[in-house]
């Protein structure tokens, strides 16, 4: 957790009603303080990006044009003429600090600016289609995966399980150790290739147009299991050795032999004393790994295909696409920093001790 | 109020036989019956034979201490009472017989009724005893749901509430803290809920395992006056674990010395202070302070044996001043001394035959 939030003790002398009032009058403060602190690092990183570019000397249009100019075979006169035109719609021509104020006040609106290499497309257009790809896959995968693998892990981590649980999640959790390209591979060579049971690459079939048909819908959805499986196996294994850790380091603790002790039954001591405290650093983590999805999954993505974040990102850095790059880092450090946000406020609610410093 | 200092509040081993619990009402009812209990723990170096042929027994309404050493084996006697032994440990012999039933023998639903109901623990650093995420008063009640019986009325949230006040009240402790976290409340406090757990379903024996251990002076006093008092209100037996001699001489009505795993002397604490037979008993209590003498508490030279490698016969013998011959080679048995008075030492073996 970070330095804002803190184990009070001893607050027992806030007795009575006006606990609850007191408690939300910090907690409104608080969630203020924490907002500002995200906009400061969103402020931050994005002005790190706003200068490492040019901090490199290198001009990306110039850079682009040249790079169009010796594959079309053109003339490179007039190139530097060219190139003025399009700093100059671009912004470039600028003093530096009106394009860094002008490229704040984009941020401020959102506005992520032009692609060069799918001009006139906007970054806005682009990366929002292929977050939306990104996070259909991801987020419903991470959240399948994070509630199947602490299921798991918990059963694995219990000392009174029945014997057959082993034998039934040790073998899924070993495929935790093989890459996910390779799983992914492994799984199109099988169900695509071999069987032709689901397809080859691609989020949706060529010859369909995009719309909100139910035979489009189930088409993207028999596109999206190979990927889907591809991660969410190798991450199930994640989270279930991560609770089945915590869940076994929950056993040593006083207050489970005492809820032994205390005759209760064993559904109970599992529920609301094992698996609930076992739980807490799981949380922190799924906020932390939510946060990371938007940088979707470069490999697994290109493997298939996929039309996600992680090959828009592939293809903008091979095409140096330099506005497009710049977009997708300001919406990883938008998810990651948004994530921490979120965790920083929700974690009080779900961990007593965790209180908010005044 | 002027608070005591720590060398007001320690007693002396005079003033402890003084204010040892007279006219105590003690039944000739058996409540315990404890009948040479082996508690082993099967460790890489070997069996580690943490309580060895333990015999004991308890009447109803008495108050039993049980002092040793660390590691003399005090929990894992406890804890096996309550079938909480936990692997790498098991119960290799013996039988604990609660007001005429034998725990070992009762399956584990039935041993998991009997907890709390019967048989209730305040466990050892109450500090971390409670779930650190759960509010107090649901930590009293979780208890009371789980032993229900089928044909048990379901308590409604009013009737749990004000169980649980009347719990709280009788431990000394405002209403109020059932709605607290643990981390909420002081060391003192925490003792107190653990105590309103332990009496909440009226068990027959209570079994305190140092409940005062890292309190500070004064309020251990208080929180052994509460168990007290406790304990007489509900006519249940206890057995006490502690290493403070002075606290438990002004508590108990019989005390268990335990040395390396054995119980060594079982005695009514006036006579087990005015005249030790276990050399180590007579140690422990010579090195008490006195007034007459104020000398600095000496503790025993020596260092307890390891429990995996127990020597041949008497486990006190490389550290007993009283040695003789026989005492490696053979393990003194449990000796009948006469007045409910049991000693296991070889030096007594003679006096008892003629
Ligand atoms: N889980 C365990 N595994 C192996 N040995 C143990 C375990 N628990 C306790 N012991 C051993 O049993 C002996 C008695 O421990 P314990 O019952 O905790 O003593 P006490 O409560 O008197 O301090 C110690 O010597 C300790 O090394
Ligand atoms: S049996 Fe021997 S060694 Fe052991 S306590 Fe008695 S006299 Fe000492
Ligand atoms: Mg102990």
């Amino acid at each position: 957790m970070t330095e804002q939030t803190q184990a009070v003790e001893n607050s027992s002398r806030f007795g009575g009603t006006s606990v609850s009032q007191i408690f939300l009058g910090i907690f409104g403060h608080f969630i203020v303080k924490r907002f500002l602190f995200f906009i400061f690092v969103v402020w931050l990183a994005s002005t790190v990006i706003f200068i490492i570019p040019r901090l490199s000397g290198q001009d990306p249009v110039k850079e682009k044009l040249l790079l169009e100019a010796q594959r079309g075979g053109a003339m490179q006169t007039g190139l530097d003429a060219m190139a003025k035109k399009y700093q100059k719609r671009f912004g470039l021509d600028q003093p530096m600090w009106v394009q860094y104020t002008n490229f704040l006040k984009d941020l401020a609106r959102l506005d992520l600016g032009v692609s060069i290499a799918f001009f006139p497309r906007t970054v806005n257009e682009i990366v929002f289609e292929s977050l939306m790809w990104t996070l259909g896959l991801m987020g419903t995968v991470t959240v399948i995966a994070f509630i199947l693998g602490t299921l798991a892990g918990a059963v694995l981590g219990w000392p009174r399980r029945p014997g057959w649980v082993q034998y039934v999640f040790m073998p899924l959790l070993t495929l935790a150790a093989i890459p996910q390209y390779l799983l992914a591979m492994i799984l199109i060579f099988i169900f695509a290739f071999k069987l032709g049971w689901l397809p080859l690459f691609g989020g949706y079939s060529v010859a369909t147009l995009p719309e909100l048909s139910f035979s489009f819908v189930i088409d993207v959805l028999r596109h999206a299991v190979l990927p889907a499986f591809a991660i969410l196996f190798s991450v199930v294994g994640f989270w279930a050795i991560g609770m089945r850790g915590m869940m076994i380091n929950t056993q040593g603790e006083d207050y489970m032999i005492q809820a032994d002790a205390k005759g209760l039954k064993g559904s109970r001591i599992f529920m609301r004393y094992a698996v609930r405290n076992a739980l807490l650093p799981q949380v922190t983590g799924l906020a932390l790994v939510l946060g990371t999805i938007v940088t979707g999954q470069v490999l697994v993505e290109r493997v298939f295909s996929y039309p996600g974040i992680g090959d828009i990102l592939f293809q903008a850095i091979r095409l140096s696409d330099f506005f497009v790059i710049r977009g997708i880092v300001i919406v990883i450090i938008l998810g990651i920093a948004g994530a921490t946000f979120l965790l920083d406020v929700l974690y009080p609610l779900l961990d007593p001790r965790i209180k908010v410093r005044s | 109020m002027v608070q005591p200092t720590i060398e007001e509040t320690r007693l002396s081993t005079e003033q402890a036989i003084q204010t040892y619990r007279e006219g105590a009402r003690i039944s000739d009812v058996d409540a315990l019956v404890v009948d040479g209990l082996s508690v082993y723990y099967e460790t890489e170096s070997g069996t580690v034979k943490a309580c060895d042929d333990v015999t004991f027994t308890l009447k109803q309404g008495e108050r039993f201490a049980l002092v040793g050493e660390s590691g003399s084996g005090k929990t894992t006697l406890a804890m096996a009472l309550m079938r909480l032994t936990r692997p790498p440990g098991h119960i290799a012999k013996g039988s604990v017989t609660l007001h005429e039933r034998d725990l070992t023998n009762l399956s584990d639903d039935e041993m998991r009724q009997a907890r709390l109901s019967e048989i209730a623990l305040v466990p050892q650093g109450a500090m971390n005893s409670l779930n650190p995420i759960m509010r107090i008063g649901k930590q009293i009640t979780d208890g009371i749901i789980d032993h229900l019986l089928d044909d048990d009325p379901t308590p409604n949230k009013e009737e749990l509430d004000e169980i649980v006040r009347d719990l709280l009240t009788r431990v000394g402790l405002r209403p109020g803290v059932s709605r607290l976290y643990p981390h909420e409340l002081s060391g003192g406090m925490k003792q107190r809920v653990a105590m309103a757990i332990g009496i909440s379903l009226r068990p027959r024996l209570i079994i305190a395992d140092e409940p005062t251990s890292a309190l500070d002076v004064v309020v251990q006093r208080q929180i052994m006056q509460t168990l007290g008092r406790l304990q007489e209100g509900l006519d249940a037996s206890i057995m006490l674990v502690g290493h403070d001699m002075g606290l438990v001489a002004q508590f108990a009505d019989t005390i268990g010395v335990m040395y390396a795993g054995k119980l060594v002397e079982v005695g009514p604490v006036e006579e087990v202070f005015s005249d030790p037979k276990h050399p180590y008993t007579k140690l422990l209590i010579g090195s008490l302070p006195s007034l007459q003498e104020k000398r600095e508490f000496l503790g025993i030279p020596g260092l307890p044996p390891q429990l995996v490698a127990l020597p041949p016969g008497c486990a006190f013998a490389d550290r007993c001043p009283s040695r003789f011959d026989k005492c490696g080679g053979s393990i003194p048995e449990k000796l009948d001394v006469g007045g409910r008075r049991f000693v296991a030492c070889h030096l007594y073996e003679e006096e008892v035959q003629s």
